[in-house]
């Protein structure tokens, strides 16, 4: 696995992803949710929202290191933000 | 191409008379039929000129030598010579590029419909947790362009001791067919009513049996469709292929490659390892064009 | 058609799901472990954070061949999508005459990528090429080596020659679809040509439409074999898109931290462009 050059950044990273879908399996299957329309244009399922909202989050960050030369925690912390509005009102 | 436009146009009156009530045809509106179906032909003929003349010409080259080909430029060859394929079959490294890449394809069409069958047909059947995000994480892959993966690629068949073997392009190339199979059969899959699952499900069939023995026969053209599209994609790709092969499993287009020499380019013999390498494609379009035909039709392809 | 909810069903997408988990994910996991590391050797590497991403996104190399992509992609689809669906129309419906047209229209969709490229890296030399040599002859003054106009219109040509069959093949089957019952109701009420195709030809079309607008934009989008054995990339960078970029990058200066940090850009835009589509077809098919 030396190949793989993990690094402790990187393993938090895929092990939050990966925690956060278990959750919303283990969620979905206990409560299945059903589309509903918010202030996204779509009617979206919970799924469709965290991707949306990882999907910009990633787009986010990608504009802030772009644009910014100040440090990634605001942008992550933005992201968070974000995150939390699409998964709550999207 | 004269028996082709004639053809057509006696077919299309043929159907005109048997399935239209004659009173609905009127003189000038059938004449005007024919002519638009002679413009079509036209157009037809024109376009399939366009795409086959620049194969004409690799044909042309592949049967002059170097000599001729730079030496000005003929319709066809003035010296018909078969030497440069002469020089393809007479030497391992270079037909052994055909086989490398026959089989590649053809372990390539096998892994990837034994998989995406049945995830087909739970696609097109049942409703799970996340199917949907499953589907389009599948479309993903088809998207993620060949070039962000060389790299790792390269580093986990090293790792894992599939490099330059066939079985490592083979699933290589599974990242991009896959999700087409897939998406390609659950259409078709689609297509059969659901009626025949539940009967035979009633009749007592087991699942894999129904399965095997019933629900495949079934969508059979689409399955035909399907391994033509894997085929076609596998076969073309290059990238992967050459940089997961060194010696043993280099493909034949990865091997056409050294034609350029120390005195310049090979013309004679690259055009003619180019001609050989459209043959397998021919003959694969050549055996599924009805299931083509009918199958791109059925399904949703 | 109304489907069972089973969960079971995910015992038959298993495989799928671990032989693509195997050659995506874990590829897709070290991409990301690269583009945060300046990678000397298998055993030293030093953690940069978003170094190699700022570097990238602020390249203009990336920016340039990004807008020579998009231009080329949006030429791509204009050019084959109208194209495909004219020769679809025109293609004969019955007999012998229709499966050899399908079969010679099929014929450059099974050439090797890099054999088209040889094929028109002929075709169109002035010298020994039937293309190159008739375009001169007739006093067009055409070399796709030298000047980048000319080499734009040839990469875009071996596109439009290589795909528009996909276009068609794909088209053709939608129309197969229809039954000729509507065609005969048409004729009935005198439906103008435009009509037929405008409300019979085009809805039913729309399916395979939309597969063959996302197999094109996404193809050309990573194009790389055909305009990398044609031209180089050249004259100049002029034919130098996405792909051929990053490929440069990763082998040929082995920067395999920049080199990630670019592959997982490319990868977004690619998302994301594909994602709009997607829903935004599903949606509408929903709406209707």
């Amino acid at each position: 696995m030396s190949w793989m050059a993990w690094t402790l950044p990187t393993a938090v990273f895929f092990s939050v992803i990966a925690a956060i879908l278990v959750c919303m399996t283990v969620f979905e299957l206990r409560s299945p949710c059903v589309e509903r329309k918010g202030f996204l244009p779509i009617e979206t399922t919970r799924g469709d929202r965290l991707f949306i909202g990882l999907l910009t989050s990633a787009y986010i960050h990608l504009m802030y290191v772009g644009l910014t030369d100040m440090t990634l925690w605001i942008a992550l912390g933005i992201s968070c933000v974000w995150l939390f509005i699409v998964m709550r009102w999207g | 191409m004269t028996s082709m436009t004639q053809n057509t146009a006696s077919q299309t009156a043929g159907a005109g008379s048997t399935q239209q009530p004659k009173r609905f045809v009127l003189p000038a509106n059938a004449k005007r039929r024919v002519n638009t179906q002679r413009r079509k032909n036209i157009g037809i003929t024109a376009y399939i000129l366009f795409v086959l003349v620049p194969i004409y010409w690799l044909l042309n080259m592949s049967f002059k030598s170097n000599e001729e080909i730079l030496g000005g430029l003929t319709l066809w060859p003035q010296n018909f010579t078969l030497e440069n394929y002469q020089v393809i079959f007479s030497d391992p490294s270079w037909y052994m590029g055909y086989v490398n890449s026959m089989t590649y394809v053809s372990l390539n069409v096998i892994i990837t419909l034994m998989v995406a069958l049945p995830a087909a047909y739970a696609f097109s059947r049942y409703k799970f947790t996340g199917d949907k995000h499953l589907f389009f994480w599948l479309l993903t892959n088809r998207m993620a362009p060949p070039a962000v993966f060389l790299l790792p690629f390269f580093q986990l068949y090293s790792s894992v001791g599939l490099f330059d073997t066939h079985l490592a392009v083979a699933l290589a190339h599974c990242l991009f067919n896959v999700p087409l199979a897939v998406w390609i059969l659950e259409g078709f899959m689609s297509g059969v009513p659901r009626e025949i699952d539940e009967t035979a499900y009633i009749d007592g069939y087991k699942f894999h049996t129904f399965f095997l023995k019933i629900f495949l026969p079934l969508i059979r053209s689409g399955i035909g469709v399907t391994a033509f599209f894997c085929f076609m994609f596998s076969w073309v790709e290059l990238l992967l292929a050459r940089t997961l092969t060194s010696v043993e499993a280099k493909p034949i287009a990865a091997i056409m490659t050294r034609t350029v020499g120390a005195t310049g380019i090979d013309w004679g013999v690259l055009a003619a390892a180019g001609v050989l390498t459209i043959i397998p494609g021919l003959l694969v379009i050549w055996f599924v064009r009805n299931h083509v035909a009918k199958g791109f039709a059925l399904g949703r392809v | 058609m109304n489907k069972t909810e089973n969960n079971k069903a995910w015992f038959l997408v298993l495989p799928v799901f671990l032989l693509v988990a195997f050659s995506a994910v874990i590829p897709l996991m070290t991409v990301v472990n690269y583009s945060v590391q300046d990678i000397f050797d298998q055993n030293t590497a030093y953690f940069v954070g978003a170094e190699w991403y700022r570097e990238v996104l602020q390249d203009p190399r990336l920016h340039d061949s990004l807008i020579r992509q998009f231009i080329f992609s949006g030429c791509v689809l204009l050019i084959e999508i109208p194209l495909g669906i004219a020769v679809a129309l025109m293609m004969p419906t019955k007999g012998k005459a229709a499966s050899l047209s399908l079969i010679l229209l099929a014929i450059p969709l099974l050439i090797p990528w890099n054999v088209v490229g040889t094929i028109w890296q002929v075709f169109g030399r002035e010298d020994i090429g039937l293309f190159g040599w008739a375009l001169n002859s007739i006093g067009i003054d055409y070399n796709y080596a030298s000047n980048p106009g000319d080499a734009w219109f040839t990469v875009l040509l071996m596109d439009v020659w290589h795909w528009t069959s996909l276009v068609a093949l794909l088209c053709y089957s939608g129309l197969r679809a229809i039954p000729e019952a509507y065609y005969q109701a048409a004729r009935i009420d005198r439906a103008s040509k435009w009509a037929i195709f405008r409300y019979i030809q085009l809805p039913k079309l729309k399916s395979v439409l939309v597969i063959g607008i996302l197999l094109r934009f996404m193809d050309s989008f990573m194009i790389y074999t055909e305009p990398f054995v044609l031209t180089g990339g050249g004259p100049g960078n002029s034919t130098t898109f996405l792909s051929q970029t990053l490929t440069k990058m990763a082998i040929g200066q082995f920067d395999l931290g920049p080199a990630a940090a670019f592959s997982l850009i490319y990868f977004l835009i690619v998302l994301l462009v594909s994602w709009l589509f997607f829903t935004s077809i599903s949606h509408l098919d929903k709406s209707e």
